[in-house]
């Protein structure tokens, strides 16, 4: 330590230096001081030694024992000795942390300092460049701020030591080991300048300056700056440059062309009207925001007027942004613009520009939304209640789509707004409605009110279900009389009814009224014979699907929709399923796979919802039906024979399709609802799903096998049934007439396992893999893959509660791609599509990020997929391709030859949605570099001119972008 | 500072609904007014063309292009497209599918625009690439809405001349950053 070469030296103290890192909190208070008191004089030792003073005192700073005053002495004498900006940037970092540890344990001794301590850490800091001390001092400068250390007389020269950075300008080096983003730093330099109104007088001309600037970063940065300050300025901050901070916003929001600067624009707009409505106000100060306001009303208020013209948007924008902050900005805006907007509605009769104004109007009344109540005393909007809804109902009657459901948003704002619709009104709005739902030819407003209805029915459930409830369902009936016309509006007025009742179906006590008119309509349908009567059925059942799903959440609502709508359901098919079998001819409608599938959803939907307890009530019923026949609580149930869906017979056979509606009410049941007689139901399905010759039958007690195999808690009884699956599964698979049923079941039982990640379902999947090679049945497992990956609509999806892992795809993508590869290998060629078909099912079900990084290793197979005829197989492979062309140009531009040629002659494909896929990835082609592209691009052009004139307009309008891109 | 800082507007026609029709493999779908319209620079949802318009020497602006045009043309302060301008309107679009023939007119904003030539220039090369060859073309200024109406038609309709101007790889990167669609 006292060697009188200065390298020397230096290395002992970085030895000593070393050894208190490791051991500071070790040391004693009387040793620390000693330390101390050394390590401050060597600070005024020879250069070269400095960086090892600084590591030592930096371990000093770290000691809990560190005697008062000596913080404030070893702080003055870096302040004093170290010139810190020619240190290295290690060595920076060092005082950096010695200070930012004082300031952690000694922050009153620092106070003690006064605002010398500042100054001295303006010095430290001035001129740093690197953007890790950079992170590091700005925090330090909060903490200044944020914890109230004297700052003096230093103000600006703390701003300015800070500010100097703004704009941050800076783009992490590649491959940055530290990995600081621009973002961190400009996050971080914000923090500093808005922490406090005492740098308003410099920061604020500042941003206006930036504000300006050619550079949209900066522009930006500049707007989200100013918008944090707003959070603690006040009028006496503002006051002085709320003229320019205006003029700047304006312009920029009339003349930019990028939504980013106008949405920062308008949230600083908000900030500055929200800071200026917070600040109170006392008798003798002028009232800032209405000034302020004043003159944005000047600037924006005559835009209103020229509904035709660029600028009336960029004005509507900044009006509403300045009303949105507060009550106050909201009255003093609207009192004048509102009484505006009426006025010109009424001046301008062309359905375009009235469009316009009233969507500008639209955009008023929905902020009076976030306040709430329209409070009787106060608002403007009350007193102009007249005049807004007569502009509104008046958009309601206009030939124009487009002004009717700006009209048709207008109504659910202000329906929405609470005591404003008079009860007169209220009438008038809900008959708008009825109109429009039922008799405007325009669909899109059809929609808007039905959905307008929904959203209004909860606030107002009496007006709808006593107004618009009897309507619809008078008209509905009215429908079915004059059917012998047989004419397209009645049909089409029958759905809107159908629709409408759904949608109306927001509230409890309206479910009430429209389940059973629902219900009723189902049953007349059902009993009239006329054609397409199977398509109505569909049309009812969707309306009754609407409704559960909007009374899924309502405890009470949902008990009650189960209970009347499921054993309605139920009896009207077992009924029709006796009759089948007397006279084939009644009912049969009810049957048809369309309708049934079309009341799967309906019962699944009114049952996934249910507590458990009620769950177990109506399951002690259900299963029973289907096991035993209990018929007892069906509504109507006295049937000429008996119900034995699992029984073997030929006149069976419409029984067992309603095995279809077992499912879809066993298989959405919560998983902790035990299933009376479980094992039972399992081994009749099992048996129904292998021997039964009807495919629809067979595959859904083969859906309804797997749904509840895959929520059977594990264990023995489990492994046991699952046993007795594969036994009878595997000498179907082998030979015989029921091959294709086997198979089928094979699949749904495969999901279900490889779902919840059973060890068995590695066993199946090699059974499957194994078929692919099979010349009947390896086409059809192929597209097995498919099912296994996709989701299922009714049965095995989250929604009916079924054990679903969330990495089942990647995990089944790692288990089995490269036996699907090497079986492609092994494969006869009579065979080898089936590898292929199977590989593009599973690709094009994983997420596309996955898949860019997997796909490489896939990348010859896929080019040979290329080649293969079938077009289920083309259109997976390039619709794998497309992504992976954008996302790693660089390998693919190896592959650029067969590229081309492949996809240049798929264009031609006779299947539209190849050539469609084709063309798009010709277009994705030219993300590749333009070096590897040149030598193709006349035969490319050449090529493409041909799709060009494709007969199919969807194929034409890719091959035009395509082209053009080329 | 702009010539005309708050110009007229019009609403855009929107996305084009697919039809079940289209969505048949079998059904031929003929070529439409729309599908022609949807194809032009700056068109619904196509591409983009800005249209800052100064006062200026109106004419050739193809054969000779000015720097501040061609600032102009890719300005982004004022990114409204041809069709929120009305330049291009789907009613100006004839088409015969089965006479081959595509007719196009455009409007200028102003009598004097001093682009008329470049955006009928542009109009022009957007559907030469984006038709089969079958079809002949023609794109003129809508009648009486342009003073040197006669003369940009008879450059547009100058097939030599036409070509030569693509000749000019300063020019078609013009036309290509015309036709390109803007991030």
């Amino acid at each position: 330590l006292e060697n009188t070469d200065p390298r020397t030296r230096g290395r002992g103290i970085q030895l000593l230096s070393q050894v208190l890192l490791q051991c500071y909190s070790q040391l004693q208070e009387k040793e620390v001081l000693h330390l101390v008191l050394f390590y401050e004089s060597r600070l005024q030792d020879h250069h070269l030694v400095i960086p090892s003073v600084l590591q030592g005192l930096r371990a000093l700073s770290m000691c809990e024992v560190l005697a008062p005053g000596l913080a404030v002495s070893v702080l003055k004498a870096i302040f004093q000795e170290v010139h810190v900006q020619s240190l290295l940037q290690l060595d920076r970092h060092t005082v950096y942390s010695i200070i930012t540890n004082f300031m952690g344990t000694r922050e009153e001794e620092l106070k003690g300092l006064g605002a010398d301590f500042t100054f001295g850490f303006i010095q430290v800091m001035d001129g740093e460049k690197d953007p890790r001390n950079l992170l590091v001092a700005f925090q330090i400068v909060r903490d200044l701020i944020a914890k109230n250390y004297a700052l003096g007389p230093f103000v600006e020269e703390l701003f300015e030591v800070t500010s100097c950075y703004f704009p941050i300008d800076f783009t992490p080096p590649p491959n940055d080991p530290h990995g600081i983003q621009r973002e961190d730093l400009i996050l971080s330099l914000r923090a500093v300048l808005a922490s406090t109104p005492q740098f308003a007088e410099f920061l604020l001309p500042l941003l206006i300056e930036k504000m300006d600037s050619d550079l949209q970063s900066a522009k930006l940065d500049a707007l989200q700056t100013l918008t944090a300050c707003c959070a603690i300025y006040g009028q006496k901050e503002l006051q002085e440059f709320l003229p320019s901070l205006w003029s700047s916003l304006r312009r920029e929001v009339f003349q930019t062309a990028s939504e980013k600067v106008e949405a920062e624009c308008l949230a600083t707009l908000h900030a500055l009207s929200a800071c200026l409505s917070r600040s109170v106000l006392s008798s003798d100060t002028e009232d800032l925001l209405d000034s302020f306001l004043s003159s944005i009303l000047q600037d924006c208020r005559h835009h209103l007027c020229e509904p035709d013209m660029k600028l009336v948007w960029p004005s509507a924008k900044l009006l509403q942004a300045a009303a949105g902050a507060s009550l106050r900005a909201y009255h003093r805006v609207t009192h004048s613009v509102l009484p505006l907007l009426l006025e010109q509605y009424t001046k301008h009769p062309q359905s375009s520009q009235r469009r316009t104004i009233l969507e500008m109007l639209l955009g008023f009344l929905e902020l009076q939304q976030k306040w709430g109540h329209v409070e009787e005393d106060e608002t403007t909007l009350l007193s102009l209640r007249a005049p807004v809804c007569s502009v509104v109902f008046s958009a309601l009657t206009d030939p124009s789509v487009q002004l009717q459901l700006v009209g048709i948003r207008a109504l659910t704002v202000l329906g929405s707004l609470q005591g404003f619709l008079s009860p007169s009104d209220l009438e008038l709005v809900v008959d708008h409605l009825i109109r429009l739902t039922l008799h405007e030819e325009d669909s899109q407003s059809s929609e808007a009110a039905m959905e307008a209805a929904g959203s209004l029915a909860p606030i107002y459930p009496k007006v709808f279900s006593g107004r618009m409830v009897p309507r619809l369902e008078e008209e509905l009936q009215a429908g079915r009389v004059r059917e012998e016309e047989s004419s397209r509006d009645h049909c089409s007025l029958r759905q809107r009814c159908l629709q409408a009742l759904a949608a109306v179906s927001t509230h409890t006590s309206i479910v009430r009224e429209t389940v059973p008119v629902l219900l009723q309509h189902l049953r007349k349908v059902q009993k009239g014979s006329e054609a397409g009567s199977a398509q109505d059925l569909v049309s009812v059942c969707q309306s009754l699907h609407r409704v559960a799903l909007q009374c899924q959440q309502d405890a009470e609502g949902c008990w009650y929709y189960h209970q009347t709508v499921v054993p309605c359901l139920l009896a009207m098919a077992v009924q029709a399923a006796m009759q089948e079998s007397t006279q084939p001819l009644l009912g049969k409608a009810l049957l048809e796979e369309e309708v049934l599938a079309a009341m799967i959803p309906v019962i699944s939907a009114a049952t996934t919802h249910l507590s458990p307890e009620l769950a177990a009530q109506s399951v002690s019923h259900v299963v029973p039906l289907f096991l035993d026949g209990e018929v007892s609580f069906l509504p109507q149930n006295s049937f000429p024979c008996s119900f034995q869906p699992f029984e073997d017979g030929e006149c069976l056979e419409a029984q067992r399709r309603l095995v279809a509606l077992l499912m879809a009410f066993v298989c959405s049941l919560p998983r902790n609802v035990a299933i009376p007689q479980q094992e039972r139901l399992l081994r009749e399905l099992l048996a129904l799903s292998c021997s039964c010759n009807c495919p629809f039958t067979a595959t859904t007690a083969a859906k309804c096998f797997a749904g509840l195999v895959n929520k059977h808690p594990g264990g023995q009884q489990l492994d046991e049934i699952l046993q007795l699956a594969v036994n009878r599964m595997e000498p179907g698979l082998a030979e015989g007439p029921c091959r294709t049923q086997a198979l089928t079941l094979l699949l749904w039982v495969t999901k279900a396992l490889v779902l919840r990640y059973h060890p068995l379902s590695s066993h199946l999947t090699d059974k499957l893999l194994g078929l692919l090679s099979d010349a009947e049945l390896g086409p059809a497992a192929a597209d097995g893959f498919s099912l296994l990956m996709a989701e299922s609509p009714d049965v095995l999806h989250k929604g009916c509660h079924a054990d679903v892992r969330i990495m089942f795809r990647q995990r089944f993508f790692t288990d089995n791609v490269p036996k699907l590869v090497q079986g492609f290998h092994g494969a006869g060629p009579d065979v080898k599509a089936n590898y292929l078909k199977g590989l593009s099912h599973v690709l094009n079900h994983l997420p596309k990020p996955v898949l860019v990084t997997e796909l490489p290793t896939l990348l010859s197979l896929l080019l040979e997929a290329l080649s293969c005829s079938d077009h289920v197989v083309q259109l997976s492979t390039l619709s794998c391709l497309q992504p992976l062309l954008l996302e790693a140009p660089q390998i693919m531009s190896l592959h650029v030859d067969t590229l081309v040629t492949k996809f240049l002659s798929l264009t031609s494909s006779p299947t539209m949605a190849v050539r469609i896929a084709a063309l798009r990835c010709a277009h994705a082609l030219t993300s590749l570099p333009t070096t590897v592209l040149l030598p193709y691009k006349a035969r490319v052009i050449r090529a493409l001119a041909k799709p060009l004139d494709d007969k199919k307009r969807l194929v034409r309008k890719e091959a035009v972008a395509a082209r053009g891109e080329w | 500072p702009l010539e005309n800082a708050n110009p007229l507007i019009y609403r855009r026609s929107g996305e084009r609904p697919v039809t079940a029709r289209e969505e048949d493999d079998e059904l031929p779908d003929s070529i439409d007014d729309r599908e022609i319209f949807d194809i032009l620079p700056g068109a619904g949802s196509g591409p983009r063309a800005g249209g800052r318009r100064r006062a200026g020497r109106c004419g050739s602006a193809f054969l000779s292009p000015e720097t501040h045009l061609i600032r102009s043309i890719n300005d982004p302060e004022h990114p409204l497209t041809l069709e929120e301008l009305n330049v291009v309107e789907q009613m100006r679009v004839k088409v015969n599918d089965a006479e081959s023939t595509v007719a196009v007119e455009f409007t200028p904003t102003i009598p004097h625009c001093s682009m008329a030539t470049l955006i009928g220039l542009s109009i022009k090369v957007k559907l030469i690439r984006s038709l089969p060859e079958r079809f002949k073309l023609d794109v003129h200024i809508t009648p009486g809405t342009h003073a040197s109406e006669h003369a940009v038609n008879k450059q547009l309709a100058d097939k030599e001349r036409v070509a030569a101007a693509l000749e000019n790889s300063h020019l078609l990167e013009v036309v290509n950053q015309c036709l390109s669609a803007r991030s």
